[in-house]
């Protein structure tokens, strides 16, 4: 290969004699990227097209089943249920929504508080790291030790506080506000990190300026900080709410398969979940997955035509 | 929000600025603010460290403590340390081959993920493929059970359910869309003049690659490794459905510990403990490609 002297280059075709390396450096584009397009067709494409398949069939019970093909019945069923479905629909945008709303605005909260240098800000960024790193089924157990009515430390706070004790993550009231907490612990460092870095590459004129005007600080983050950080903040509340929408670890850690007796924390995804590997009922699982994913791409369209608008403004 | 706010912005206004508002107000109240707000910013900082830090410190002194010490208030900070809960964890729970289990699938995962992805990752960056990043994007927005199904069709046809193969395949789902994503980031950033400089000299295209391109791009692909192994192993879906007694995963055993009818906390504890440590003693050590790798792409806008 390194034998090519200069002249190869200059000739309008590379030398024919090096063969296997001539081939490659021709079809480079195609030789790089084909292994990988292969897998992402062999194990994403090819299978999210037999979910499709599989959400009009009658799938269930086992994998070797045979199964009929039953139209949109398993689509005309949930969209009817109003027992598990709607409900559960109804608190993965509660979950989603509130989340995402406590994540951004403690998240830019943190950012703005860590932005400028202090003595052992690095260590400071190491300890918010941690949550982001711990893995969430573990982070689902700490929590449910820590929440246990009788013995955990939340209620023994509680009462240093004068407040009576809660149920928390056993609570049918409490559990699901439970779990945005502990989402909110977990992930709002994500959002402080994001903006963090989208605050460094702010250009600091317009602050300046500002402020030689007369600006308070306040006024300048409203007028000129919060603006130009503004796509930072789309973008962190987009990764947000998509893994919001999709959480499990946590509540699956916290709350069972079931997402508790009265399934007060199942969510979409847990019941999708439930659907297919609890009760084997696979086409009506795949269904509901195909509910789920469309209400996925809905938000994510608005979320991303709400940044952009942004963006132009 | 307001008052953290105000208490940045205070400390960045330069105190001599003749229009700053500040010198409005007489000289005793400016003094006492001027000490206030950095003692009120460095309380608020300590105050957002205890909130991220306090529950994980709480999770490491119950796995230290007996059963009886963790249900007695009085015996929060006051206790004598005990190895006990770790002697379950690695002797009735016998967690280390989930351990070695974990280990083998984040590696495998990571490496075929890295094999694939970084040359993909070049591909899509030298010859701007556009839909590449919306492809990365996709895989994150699909929920994971709706490949889980078809995947355990699949796995189940071909006899691979609970095996180490069916376990690194899916993972890659979850470190193959990392590792693209930050490489592609990186190699965009690397000038392709470098490379052209290496043709003229003689190299192929594939030479210039592995001799010049990739050594530069090695901080990139340690970024997204750390982030790859991380992630898999923190991975708690696929194997809950796909491992089986012999390959199964920490977080997957992890879970089995509540199924019982009294719940061992202090085991319990240990076991998140033992799950935790390791991917936190990474994010400590290799905390500027962590960062770097999490939060890649999304200041670009």
């Amino acid at each position: 290969m390194t034998t090519t002297s200069q002249t190869s280059y200059l000739a309008p075709k590379p030398r024919r004699g090096t063969g296997l390396t001539t081939w490659i450096d021709r079809h480079l584009k195609l030789v790089f990227t084909a292994p990988a397009i292969a897998f992402v067709a062999i194990l994403i494409v090819f299978p999210i097209a037999y979910t499709v398949f599989l959400s009009f069939t009658d799938s269930a019970s086992s994998v070797t089943r045979p199964f009929r093909f039953v139209g949109l019945d398993n689509y005309a069923r949930w969209l009817t249920d109003f027992e598990r479905f709607w409900p559960a629909t109804g608190r993965t945008a509660y979950f989603t929504v509130t989340a995402l709303v406590v994540e951004l605005v403690l998240g830019l909260a943190i950012a703005l508080l860590l932005r400028k240098t202090f003595r052992g800000q690095g260590l400071v960024r190491v300890f918010i790291l941690l949550p982001l790193v711990a893995t969430p089924v573990a982070v689902g157990m700490m929590w449910l030790l820590i929440f246990e009515p009788s013995i955990g430390f939340a209620n023994v706070f509680m009462k240093s506080l004068g407040l009576g004790p809660q149920l928390w993550l056993s609570g049918t009231d409490t559990a699901l506000n439970t779990l945005i907490f502990i989402d909110v612990w977990q992930w709002t460092p994500m959002v402080v990190l994001i903006l963090l870095a989208g605050l460094s590459t702010l250009p600091e004129e317009p602050d300046e300026a500002a402020r030689v005007d007369g600006a308070n600080a306040w006024q300048r983050f409203v007028h000129i900080t919060l603006p130009l950080l503004m796509p930072t903040i789309a973008a962190a509340a987009i990764l947000r709410s998509i893994d919001a929408m999709k959480t499990f670890d946590i509540i699956y850690a916290t709350k069972g398969r079931t997402g508790g007796s009265n399934n007060e924390a199942e969510t979409l995804n847990m019941l999708a979940y439930n659907e297919s590997f609890g009760n084997s009922q696979y086409g009506s699982a795949a269904a509901l997955l195909m509910l789920f994913l469309l209400f996925i791409v809905i938000i994510l369209t608005a979320l991303t035509i709400l940044r952009t608008k942004g963006n132009r403004a | 929000m307001n008052a953290t706010t105000e208490t940045v912005a205070q400390r960045t206004a330069p105190p001599t600025t003749p229009s700053s508002p500040s010198h409005r107000v007489p000289a005793s109240r400016r003094r006492r603010k001027r000490f206030l707000l950095p003692t009120l910013r460095t309380v608020a900082i300590v105050g957002v460290v205890l909130l991220f830090v306090l529950p994980l410190g709480w999770m490491l002194m119950a796995a230290f403590k007996t059963n009886l010490d963790i249900v007695s208030p009085a015996r929060t900070f006051d206790f004598t340390p005990t190895l006990n809960n770790f002697n379950t964890v690695f002797g009735a729970q016998n967690f280390a081959p989930f351990i070695l289990n974990s280990v083998i699938v984040g590696i495998g995962a990571t490496v075929i993920a890295l094999v694939l992805g970084v040359p993909a990752a070049y591909g899509i960056a030298r010859y701007r493929i556009r839909n590449a990043t919306a492809f990365v994007l996709l895989a994150r927005v699909i929920p994971g059970v709706s490949l889980l199904i078809p995947w355990y069709f699949l796995f189940s046809q071909v006899q691979l359910v609970g095996t180490y193969t069916a376990l690194i395949l899916t993972h890659i789902f979850v470190t193959m869309p990392l590792v693209v994503a930050i490489m592609v980031g990186f190699f965009e950033g690397l000038p392709e003049e470098l490379e052209e400089a290496a043709q003229i000299d003689g190299s192929s295209r594939v030479g210039a690659f592995l001799r010049v391109v990739l050594p530069l791009a090695l901080p990139g692909v340690a970024t997204s490794a750390i982030l790859a192994f991380i992630f898999s192993w923190n991975n708690f879906l696929f194997a809950l459905v796909l491992s089986n007694q012999d390959t199964r995963t920490l977080p997957v055993a992890i879970s089995n510990f509540t199924s019982y009818a009294s719940v061992d906390w202090g085991g319990l504890m240990a076991a998140s403990v033992v799950i935790t440590i390791p991917v936190m003693l990474v994010a400590l050590f290799a905390q500027k490609y962590v960062v770097a790798g999490l939060t890649a792409g999304a200041t670009k806008g």
